[in-house]
């Protein structure tokens, strides 16, 4: 390809005074002076936040209010800076129907102080019991109020539909005598 | 009322009318400071200070709210912010200066007022205008030039007491920059003088009758010196930029290689004097710009104030005609501070050698040359 050399066109009279390009650019302030304001005024109006966010770390109940937690403590093995403390216990005797479940937390808690909002402890969860949801914003006026435990964190999480049933479908399948079809 | 005012001692008068003008521009030099907020941010599309509130003002119905949005109330705050803070004076500073800059920074911004004509009222007794200021003295453009000029030693005394390296640079270029534009300045306004003053009359550098040379009705007479002298006003403006310190001037500033510059060791309300002293010059400086090119307090070109008076029949209101010309006067002079804002958030600063080769090698020439051409050309028109 053949090269094409330019010559520079040597700046006008009306250039080199700058007086033209500062009228210009007067005109594009003046353009902007009357345009709105794109800022997101914030404690009123809140930015849309993407699926998948990482929010604050909560724990969930199924749609049957029971807790999905079984303390198997993954989450505690898996967490970076060890935020999580889990203390198991016995089932919560609410829900006769999930007394094949093994265990649950007897307290849980999260320091907030130490949580990297790293998700591994919703990516290591059988569960799917403790999942980042979309809250960004944490204060507190003290640090023992930053260590969530166990009823805040059901406090934040709230209930997440459940695609799998999982422990319905393992109480089924007991009581069908575990067969293979 | 009138009357018990004419009847004090010509001194108690005369301090009276001084606070008066001073009680004007110190809540409007603290006004510009908001109002370069808000104008910075409408430029880059950002709301500004829209979250200060008094209680009792959000009572009322509309008002309250909207005043809220303006940010008047982040006016009260920041002053009382600014009076209330912690004053240190920092320990290796030279005392005696560094309380005497501050100081030294008001004086010359609120003495140059007393020259600046602000207005004028119909006086039916002698059947013409007569100006509204504190002294209609002949000197009047270059006192306000020479007084003016004298708020450099506040910078150079901020920055040699405040005994730190970059005060030191900020005053350093400070005074480098207003000796290379003070010239150009002053020059660009000869031609004025020149034109105001004709042979055979008594000579005067009244800012008075600059302005009255611009009211009469004639094509030759109601023209601004604006459209008569274009370069001249050109040159005025650039070096009053460069005067008061504005962007794309503001060597002494220059927050990105300075720290603050001048004002660095400074904080709370010292500091603020710095800037109601800044905006007082600006305010003058606009101002004398407007009598000078803009037509003073008439209120377009060919249109002068007295003619209006004539036709809205108010040669007996003088105090309603006082409050007119200065309601126009005062309009144009906003506008030139607004102007300020706006160049500052169009043209990025120079560089520092860029400052001095615009003013010695551009402007200097480009005003004696100005001040040529109008000396030859009037000289011609005469004979």
């Amino acid at each position: 390809m053949a090269v094409k050399v330019l010559e520079r066109k040597p700046l006008t009279l009306a250039e080199r005074t700058y007086l033209p390009q500062i009228v210009r650019g007067l005109k594009t302030t003046l353009k902007h002076l009357f345009a709105p304001a794109i800022t997101l005024e914030y404690p009123e109006q809140r930015p849309g936040i993407p699926a998948g966010y990482r929010g604050v770390p909560t724990l969930v109940k199924d749609p049957q209010g029971r807790e999905k937690c079984v303390s198997c403590q993954l989450c505690e093995f898996v967490c970076p800076p060890k935020a999580i403390r889990i203390t198991p216990g016995a089932v919560s005797a609410d829900h006769p129907e999930s007394a094949h479940i093994e265990k649950a937390p007897k307290e849980f808690e999260i320091d907030m102080l130490r949580c990297i909002y790293c998700g591994f402890c919703q990516e290591a969860c059988p569960e799917e019991a403790i999942v980042l949801q979309n809250l960004y914003t944490l204060n507190g006026r003290s640090r023992t109020e930053l260590v969530h435990n166990k009823q805040k964190l059901y406090e934040l999480g709230g209930t997440l539909p459940d695609a799998h049933a999982k422990w319905d479908k393992k109480l089924a399948a007991e009581q069908r005598g575990n067969q293979r079809h | 009322m009138a009357d018990l005012f004419f009847n004090l001692p010509p001194l108690v008068q005369m301090v009276l009318k001084g606070l008066a003008v001073i009680l004007v521009i110190f809540p409007i030099a603290g006004a510009s400071s908001l109002a370069e907020r808000k104008v910075a941010a409408w430029i880059q599309d950002r709301p500004g200070p829209n979250r200060t509130m008094v209680i009792w003002a959000k009572y009322i119905p509309i008002l309250g709210p909207f005043l809220q949005r303006l940010g008047l109330f982040q006016l009260l705050a920041d002053g009382g912010k600014l009076l209330l803070k912690e004053d240190p004076i920092p320990g290796h500073v030279n005392k005696f200066y560094y309380v005497a800059a501050p100081i030294v920074a008001l004086i010359p911004a609120f003495s140059t007022v007393t020259f600046v004509p602000f207005g004028a009222y119909w006086d039916a007794a002698v059947n013409a205008m007569r100006p509204l200021m504190l002294v209609n003295v002949d000197i009047g453009l270059l006192a306000v030039l020479a007084v003016g000029s004298l708020g450099v030693y506040s910078v150079i005394l901020a920055g040699w007491a405040s005994n730190s390296k970059y005060p030191f640079l900020g005053s350093v270029r400070a005074s480098a920059q207003l000796i290379s534009y003070e010239l150009s300045l002053t020059l660009s306004v000869v031609p004025v003088l020149l034109w105001i003053n004709a042979p055979g009359q008594e000579a005067s550098m009244s800012l008075v009758r600059v302005v009255e040379l611009q009211s009469g009705t004639g094509f030759w007479g109601g023209t601004w010196f604006g459209m008569l002298m274009p370069v001249s006003a050109l040159i005025y403006l650039v070096s009053m930029f460069a005067e008061t310190n504005r962007l794309p001037f503001d060597m002494p500033e220059g927050e990105a290689e300075l720290v603050g510059g001048f004002h660095t060791e400074y904080g709370s309300f010292k500091w603020s004097l710095f800037f109601v002293a800044e905006y007082a010059h600006m305010l003058v400086g606009s101002g004398v710009f407007v009598l000078l090119f803009l037509g003073g307090w008439n209120p377009l070109p060919w249109v002068p104030l007295a003619s209006v008076t004539q036709w809205l029949g108010l040669q007996n209101w003088p105090v309603i005609v006082g409050l007119l010309s200065i309601a126009i006067f005062m309009v144009k002079t906003l506008f030139m501070i607004f102007f300020f804002m706006w160049i500052r958030w169009t043209i990025p600063r120079f560089r520092y050698d860029q400052v001095m080769k615009l003013g010695w090698q551009k402007l200097l020439p480009l005003a004696i040359a100005n001040l040529l051409a109008y000396a030859i050309g009037f000289a011609v028109l005469q004979n």
